[in-house]
């Protein structure tokens, strides 16, 4: 690991003011995927700003109807959380399938999402859900946040506050993971939502991505057997040691099909 | 350089660490606690998981400063007064073990699974142990003394 300075913020806005003052400073939250890239030497911050712990950061409840979740809260407490249990059950279960239990114990629901690797979990919960991600300064949109690997909206200096979600009619979430990582080789979040079905895929893509042709399919006909013969393009997507694009797209259409399944038996 | 306070197994380290020290480094290099070990460069085997404020955190991937004011539970803390901890028992008397490397690193996590779920299903211990990695058992007898853990445990 190459030297940085650690710096423990005692507030939100000292924690972004120093990010605005140090452009090669990374905010540290639950640690799991920055120190991993740490130790293997991938990144050379000039500073971690430490903003694990920060009461700004905590919570979980409901509020208008929504479900909102600090960006502190570890995955730990939103698998366990009663709220989200009762709100969002998928979402819970979702969190409950991330990575490991010590990494559970400790990485956070915004770090998850300010990272946006392409094939963590959390981005297809908050793709499908339509939720909105806060942060200091503005509330982005899900369909905005994301855009593609490790790339979001987010300013160098802005920090996700907290995600908010609407409550859907139902959702399910299916993975397929890798079975060392946990990542998903494909993750497929289905939600129906107050204004129709989204369906958002993770883990196949370069990143989080909407599968609308399905989306339209299950708008008419939420059950696994509306996506009977549809395909994504294997074009564009990962393609790596572990799996082609054409077995990744193959995974795409089977947990959909889970996750329709386990929506249609609720 | 930072100042650090740590309680270790309820003794309490005053240390000036580097800012970049692990907590497995800060246990084993500073304290001299070499029951947790680190079997890999990548987070993924578990080896070195303790208990920090009570829960399993793999403390490869955490830096010393971060534990800072934190209660810290190491393999040494588990056994009371020359008696082994329940957990350590099952471990030998089921065999969970060959080599013995990933075995701190198993009962601290088995000891997190066990607080979350004093009875779990053999599908439960599978996913509760799925950030530890034995290259030697086939985890047979690890999950044999998961099971007789509970019992020792007085969850059955």
């Amino acid at each position: 690991m190459y030297q940085f300075h650690y710096v423990k913020a005692k507030s939100l806005q000292e924690a972004g003011e120093f990010l605005a003052a140090h452009p090669d400073a990374k905010l540290l939250a639950g640690g799991m995927t920055l120190i991993p890239t740490l130790k293997a030497r991938l990144a050379q911050p000039s500073h971690l700003v430490d903003v694990g712990g920060l009461a700004e950061l905590a919570g979980i409840e409901v509020k208008d109807g929504k479900l909102r979740v600090g960006a502190g809260a570890r995955h730990r407490e939103v698998a366990m959380s009663a709220v989200v249990r009762k709100a969002i059950p998928a979402l819970a279960e979702l969190a409950g399938v991330i990575g490991d239990p010590q990494v559970r114990n400790l990485g956070t629901m915004g770090g998850s999402v300010a990272n946006n690797d392409p094939a963590a979990d959390y981005p297809a919960a908050v793709l499908a859900l339509g939720a909105t991600v806060v942060t200091m300064r503005r509330e982005i949109p899900a369909d905005d946040f994301f855009q593609g690997m490790f790339a979001t909206a987010l300013e160098p200096d802005e920090i996700v506050v907290r995600v908010v979600f609407p409550v859907p009619k139902r959702a399910a979430y299916a993975k397929f993971p890798h079975p060392a990582s946990g990542y998903a080789m494909a993750g497929v979040f289905v939600a129906e939502n107050a204004d129709g079905v989204r369906v958002a895929v993770t883990g196949a893509g370069p990143g989080v991505f909407r599968w609308q042709e399905a989306e339209a399919a299950l708008g008419k006909n939420l059950s696994p057997a509306a996506l009977e013969g549809l395909t994504v393009e294997a074009e564009g997507l990962n393609e790596d040691m572990h799996a082609t694009r054409e077995y990744r797209a193959n995974l795409v259409a089977v947990m959909a099909k889970r996750a329709v399944a386990k929506i249609a038996g609720k | 350089m930072a100042k650090v306070e740590i309680t270790v197994n309820g003794v309490k380290h005053a240390r000036e660490v580097e800012d970049r020290a692990l907590l497995a480094n800060f246990l084993r290099d500073e304290l001299g606690l070499t029951g947790t070990h680190i079997g890999c460069d990548t987070s993924q085997c578990g080896c070195c998981t303790v208990h920090v404020n009570g829960q399993a955190v793999k403390s490869c991937s955490m830096l010393a400063v971060q534990a800072n004011g934190a209660e810290v539970v190491t393999i040494e803390g588990m056994a009371k007064n020359g008696a082994l901890h329940p957990i350590q028992q099952a471990f030998t008397e089921c065999h969970g073990l060959q080599c013995g490397f990933c075995t701190p690193g198993m009962i601290m996590a088995v000891a997190g699974l066990l607080k979350d779920n004093p009875n779990p299903t053999d599908e439960e211990i599978y996913h509760g142990l799925e950030g530890n990695l034995c290259r030697c058992t086939g985890y047979i007898n690890i999950v044999k003394a998961v099971k007789r853990s509970a019992e020792l445990l007085g969850g059955k």
